[in-house]
């Protein structure tokens, strides 16, 4: 693939830094503040989407929005002096440098006065004038800064963009003007914060796997929430809506007076999905049904359960839901169907009639029978150095109608519990 | 099939016979449109699995094996990358027993709707509506009979609405059938009762019967321990 060649946009407009930079930033993210009054920027690669330099220029130029010169150059300093030097738009052609700039006042290279002064006694008037001199005699009079400004005043800078780095910090705040008491008027302040960030994010090609929001109520208290996202993503609408979500299950609990919203800036996902595997659901569509069904039925009760390493009877952690790519795994053929418990939660508590240290009768308030099979009693116990501590006698059992439940008995209080059922 | 429809047949599989099998393409098909349990007689009795994009109704009484089936169902569906969700009316999922029927946990979203009939509705119709799911479970085994005969068949028939869309297969788990015609397949589950080996309980055997069959068809299969 053919290298591009390097151009260079200069904008030249005193008093009017930000437009300058806002205008920039539509064009590149490589840009340079040369000083208060210039920004350079790198239009390298642009002809496919605006055209030759000229109709680029033509483009920053409609976009500015205020008066400006504009200069495209093959180097950053040409750029800056046409754009000093020449009113409204200046193209400069690679290999042209010396030519197109020829005709500007010697003073706009800058340098130090005493050069400016002896530049002035030897009648060089223009960079034409000085691009001229031979070298030798310009290094033997003027130094090594003599050469440099010789160099520029022929075009033929060669530097690299002193580029503006800004912080990766993403954040947005706002006071506001009196204290807002609805979420619904909250709502449209949040949807300018996130989408400023939102904007400020993909302008750096990166997404967020965190949003933060901190809202200072008027009694002083700060309610913060935090959105916690499996993948990254930028999805402005989404992120609104699961902010939403969040305040109505948990609003403030006083008027709002001030916003801060902050999102942590990660590398956005990208995934190659196989031919033969599986749709999954959207990770962004995916994000804002589970944040729906969670304000449905409550947060700890959504998710991809994670079994503990521990024999605690039903010892499990609730992890968000976030199925990996698909691993298809091999086929098991002729594998029978495991036994399956439905287990009660909490285990239902039952009065257990026991002969010959056999359990035979259950009464209940929902499970009632008289037991015509019983095998155990199994002792499970563990973690005694805890308060949570189990120990109990467990028993399979089948009632007479048929069903088979899981019992056990508490050995510490005595007290049966129907577990549940085998199904 | 018509005779026309057969002479056809006869004659692409004569003309195309070394790169095309017409029989092999139509169980390939009907497997893409369903998902197999693994139960072998199950499978055989609803011709491949349970089907894809539309509702299928399991019902049976407590200890019918009902949840047997469903976690084979699930460990199949995961084994081949399908993300699922079990939506747990009354919040007896046990993970333990997910994970030792094979299903890959990290694969399932849980809901545990406690108890609540109306919020477990509301979530499939969510759940349906986002897409990607390749199985959804509306578990409602252990709700009172009285309350699942209140849902109203407008809403089971919106869930079916629902699946077709998406293409996910939607299996609905209750004590007895209520989603009635809106159903495209109803398994029936009785018990055989539990295999007692020792002093062990090792097993238990059921009986399916498939309902909407022309000629009512039974399968039988036996969970383990």
């Amino acid at each position: 693939m053919a290298v591009q060649p390097t151009q260079y946009a200069c904008l030249h407009g005193p008093g009017n830094l930000p437009l300058l930079l806002e205008c920039a930033r539509g064009f590149s993210p490589h840009i340079e503040e040369t000083s208060p009054d210039t920004v350079v920027f790198d239009v390298r690669g642009l002809e496919a989407l605006h055209g030759p330099p000229a109709a680029l220029a033509r483009e920053i130029a409609r976009r500015v929005g205020v008066p400006a010169n504009i200069a495209i150059a093959p180097n950053p300093d040409a750029a800056v002096h046409a754009a000093r030097g020449y009113r409204g738009i200046t193209v400069i052609e690679r290999g042209q440098e010396s030519a197109a700039l020829a005709k500007l006042p010697v003073n706009l290279l800058g340098g130090s006065p005493d050069i400016a002064e002896l530049l002035h006694l030897w009648g060089v008037r223009t960079f034409g004038d000085f691009a001229k001199l031979p070298p030798l005699g310009v290094a033997a009079r003027l130094g090594e800064e003599g050469i440099e400004l010789q160099r520029l005043a022929a075009g033929h800078g060669y530097r690299r963009l002193r580029e503006i780095v800004d912080p990766l910090e993403f954040e947005a705040e706002t006071e506001l003007e009196y204290p807002v008491e609805l979420l619904e008027p909250l709502a449209f302040i949040l949807n300018d914060l996130i989408n400023g960030i939102c904007s400020r994010l993909q302008h750096r090609a990166l997404a967020t796997n965190e949003l933060r929001l901190a809202l200072s109520l008027e009694n002083g208290l700060t309610h913060e929430t935090a959105l916690r996202l499996p993948v990254p993503m930028l999805d402005a609408k989404a992120f609104l809506r699961m902010l939403q979500l969040d305040l109505n299950g948990r609003p403030p609990v006083a008027p709002v007076l001030k916003v801060h919203l902050a999102a942590e800036p990660v590398k956005p996902r990208r995934t190659q999905h196989g031919l033969f595997v599986p749709t999954a659901p959207e990770p962004e569509k995916l994000e804002l049904t589970v944040a729906r069904v969670k304000h449905l039925v409550g947060n700890d009760r959504v998710g991809s359960p994670e079994l503990s390493d521990t024999h605690r009877p039903d010892s499990f952690v609730m992890r968000s839901f976030a199925p990996g790519p698909a691993v298809l795994a091999a086929e098991k053929p002729g594998v029978p169907p495991s036994l399956c418990l439905r287990r009660f939660r909490p285990p239902r508590y039952a009065q257990v009639l026991v002969v010959n240290q056999q359990p035979v009768r259950i009464v209940s308030p929902t499970i009632n029978g008289r037991v015509v099979m019983a095998k155990g009693p199994w002792r499970t116990s563990g973690e005694w150095w805890r308060e949570d501590a189990w120990n109990r006698d467990e028993w399979d059992v089948a009632l007479e109608a048929g069903e088979l439940y899981r019992l056990f008995q508490e050995i510490d209080s005595a007290r049966w519990f129907i577990e549940g059922s085998y199904d | 099939m018509g005779a026309a429809l057969l002479q056809l047949r006869a004659e692409i599989e004569a003309r195309f016979e070394s790169s095309l099998d017409i029989q092999k393409l139509d169980i390939r098909k009907r497997e893409a449109a369903s998902i197999p349990t693994g139960i072998e007689a199950i499978d055989r009795l609803t011709s491949g699995g349970i089907p894809r994009g539309t509702l299928t109704e399991i019902s049976g009484p407590e200890s019918s094996g009902r949840t047997a089936l469903l976690f084979a169902l699930l460990s199949q569906a995961t084994r081949h990358g399908e993300c699922c969700a079990w939506i747990d009316a009354a919040g007896v999922f046990d993970p333990r027993s997910a994970q030792e029927t094979g299903a890959d946990l990290a694969r399932i979203l849980w809901v545990n709707c406690d108890h609540k009939t109306e919020y477990a509705l509301k979530a499939v119709d969510l759940l349906l509506q986002s897409g990607g799911f390749g199985l959804i479970v509306l578990d409602l085994g252990d709700t009172p009979d009285k309350e699942a005969r209140r849902i109203p068949l407008a809403s089971w028939f919106r869930l079916r609405h629902a699946a077709e869309r998406t293409g996910a297969a939607l299996v609905a788990v209750e004590r007895a059938i209520n989603a009635r015609s809106c159903s495209a397949l109803q398994l029936e589950l009785r018990r055989k009762g539990p295999v007692w080996v020792g002093r062990l309980l090792r097993g238990l055997g059921t009986e399916a019967e498939s309902r909407k069959h022309f000629r009512s068809q039974t399968a039988e299969f036996t969970a383990v321990r």
